[in-house]
């Protein structure tokens, strides 16, 4: 019995030895350590910590606005290359406009062959990932989304004021997960689709650009004298911003 | 033959760690390491405390920044001790608007409550944000001619004079002089073991206590964008420090005089904003805001909901500033009242460990 017992033991071992099947592969390609870097735009004016604040712009629909806080989500990069071979960067970013250390972000894993590649990542949390409470890093920065409307957190905060140039008015353009009605809530969160063709030839730092008009622009164009504050528990408003939310960001230049 | 060879074994690892720890205690004094005792909401919601590399919590450095802090020797005329200004039974706050200095004089801000401060992530103490990190704010105190009105070279003179004290600095600090480095080091320390995280709504989160249908409806008062909507600042169930440590103008006065964080950063953007306080133990850290000007809870629950004054800074989740504020109904008022008061921890303020 006991021979039994030690002949199983060392074929385990042995067979725990043999060559992977990715072991042979001939010449695999080259890996490339991919970071990437958001910057932040009105229609072109860069938005950044020194500016935010002293900034006025104008939005689509007229108004004169001003911005104090504008913080953001997002989630599960992809790059998929020509093969449809896709590779998928753990951890979420989370955005404070006026903290320019975390502009970017470097994943853990985030070796991937030399190739041409299309950026996909998700606007906020998903259903799966967006768990009330679950991350402490986001309830440390005050991030939740209040039980109320659904739980888990933020996609976006941004705070303000518009119509500066008469009689100035907050607004509150906060979006995560949307209440249909009393309990019933409607995952709000949006897959962005960056079709521009990335090629990598080497470790690259991939710009992505949001243009902030865009929130307010297309396909919905924003009154924010109509929709300034409260728009958390207001369905539609939310709903809105996730359509606005998809022409928001764009390719920029890729460092290698 | 086993059993020989056992004994040998734990003979050696016996003999032999002793050996050792004799050895480095002969010539060395080394702390005790007492690393902080975080609490289980804490540990599962939020992400570590700040504990600088060079001032790790230690048995020693604790029990001498505890006697430095409710020592008057650190004022000019040994009258005052931090613990002057800072009550235990008042969660470290002060009841009188503003405190009252060594010579008498009175400065422009209340005295801020000390709880939970290794949380302070961004590091920045002081109403205004004007220190970073716990240890240079326990500098400024001390030689503030309107508090403590001393120096640091007096006090280092007559704590290295002191029969008690060059010791106590040896066992926290090892050899050498006494500095007022390693004295704020060791008073950091005790202020990081102040820790208040047993109060009515920590046990409701725990599953140990449930809350009266009034408090229930003031946490969702408080939770509400269309009601209170305090969360943004103040913390929430998934953030128990109840305050974001952040700088806001919350709509105090229509004309700034108090700069606040615009007077340390220079940006007129900044003027009038002031850290959020936790909401942690207001039943104990009287008056309220950063000045002191209102007495009760009441008065502030008002000043959000009908008080509210715009002015170039305020901030913009002060949305009904139009209106002069949210408008509670008296029942919401009375419910978010009753709901503040279960995050006052009674434990905290009666805890021998942080009493004199």
């Amino acid at each position: 019995m006991k021979k039994i017992i030690a002949i199983f033991i060392v074929s385990c071992i042995l067979f725990s030895c043999s060559e992977d099947n990715d072991d042979n592969l001939i010449a695999p390609l080259p890996q490339a350590a991919i970071t990437f870097n958001f910057t932040h735009n009105w229609d072109g004016t860069t938005i950044n910590n020194n500016n935010l604040q002293t900034e006025t712009v104008i939005n689509a629909h007229g108004e004169v606005m001003s911005m104090t806080r504008l913080r953001y989500l997002i989630s599960r990069f992809e790059l998929t290359n020509e093969n449809g071979q896709t590779y998928r960067f753990n951890g979420y970013k989370f955005t404070d406009l006026s903290d320019e250390t975390t502009y970017n972000f470097s994943p853990e894993n985030n070796n991937i062959p030399i190739g041409t590649y299309t950026l996909k990542f998700i606007w906020g949390f998903n259903e799966t990932d967006n768990i009330d409470g679950a991350y402490t890093d986001l309830n440390s920065a005050s991030w939740n989304w209040p039980a109320m409307l659904g739980g888990g957190y933020h996609f976006m905060q941004f705070d303000g004021m518009y119509n500066v140039n008469t009689t100035a008015m907050p607004y509150n353009f906060h979006n995560g997960t949307a209440r249909v009605s009393m309990d019933v809530f409607e995952q709000n969160f949006a897959e962005i689709v960056l079709e521009t063709p990335i090629t990598i030839i080497n470790n690259a730092s991939i710009e992505v650009k949001m243009n902030i008009a865009e929130f307010f622009k297309n396909p919905n164009t924003w009154d924010l004298n109509v929709l300034d504050t409260p728009l958390m528990p207001n369905y539609d408003a939310q709903k809105m911003m996730q359509e606005n939310v998809l022409t928001v960001f764009s390719i920029g230049n890729i460092t290698q | 033959m086993y059993k020989s060879i056992t004994y040998i074994l734990i003979l050696s690892c016996v003999f032999l760690t002793a050996c050792s720890d004799e050895n480095t205690n002969e010539y060395v004094i080394k702390p005790t390491a007492q690393p902080l005792d975080i609490p289980p909401l804490f540990n599962q919601l939020i992400i570590n405390p700040i504990i600088p590399i060079d001032n790790p919590q230690t048995v020693e450095g604790i029990a001498l920044g505890k006697k430095l802090f409710f020592d008057p020797i650190l004022s000019v005329n040994n009258t005052q001790a931090c613990a002057s200004c800072h009550s235990p039974r008042n969660a470290f706050s002060d009841t009188s608007q503003f405190s009252d200095g060594v010579n008498g004089n009175f400065g422009t801000r209340n005295a801020m409550p000390i709880f939970n401060l290794a949380w302070n992530y961004d590091e920045k103490f002081f109403w205004d944000g004007s220190v970073f990190s716990l240890e240079h704010q326990a500098l400024e105190p001390v030689e503030n001619p309107i508090e403590m009105n001393n120096t640091w070279e007096t006090v280092i003179s007559r704590l290295q004079q002191h029969p008690e004290y060059p010791n106590l600095f040896t066992n926290a600090f090892g050899e050498g002089i006494i500095t007022k480095e390693k004295a704020t080091k060791a008073i950091a320390q005790f202020e990081r073991t102040l820790i208040s995280a047993n109060s009515k709504f920590d046990k409701y989160l725990l599953g140990e206590v449930t809350l009266t249908p009034e408090e229930t409806n003031g946490l969702n008062v408080f939770m509400d964008e269309t009601r209170g909507d305090c969360f943004h600042c103040h913390g929430s169930p998934n953030n128990p420090l109840w305050t974001d440590n952040k700088f806001h103008n919350n709509g105090l006065d229509a004309t700034i005089t108090d700069l606040g964080l615009g007077a340390v950063t220079g940006d007129p953007a900044d003027n009038g904003k002031f850290k959020s306080p936790s909401l942690r133990n207001l039943a104990y850290t009287a008056p309220f805001m950063h000045d002191g000007r209102f007495q009760t809870l009441e008065d502030v629950i008002n000043h959000y909901s009908e008080g509210l004054q715009n002015s170039p800074t305020i901030d913009p989740l002060m949305k009904k500033v139009a209106q002069g504020g949210v408008q509670l109904s008296a029942q919401d008022k009375a419910d978010l009242i009753a709901f503040l008061h279960t995050l006052s921890d009674p434990s905290f303020v009666n805890n021998p460990a942080f009493q004199n």
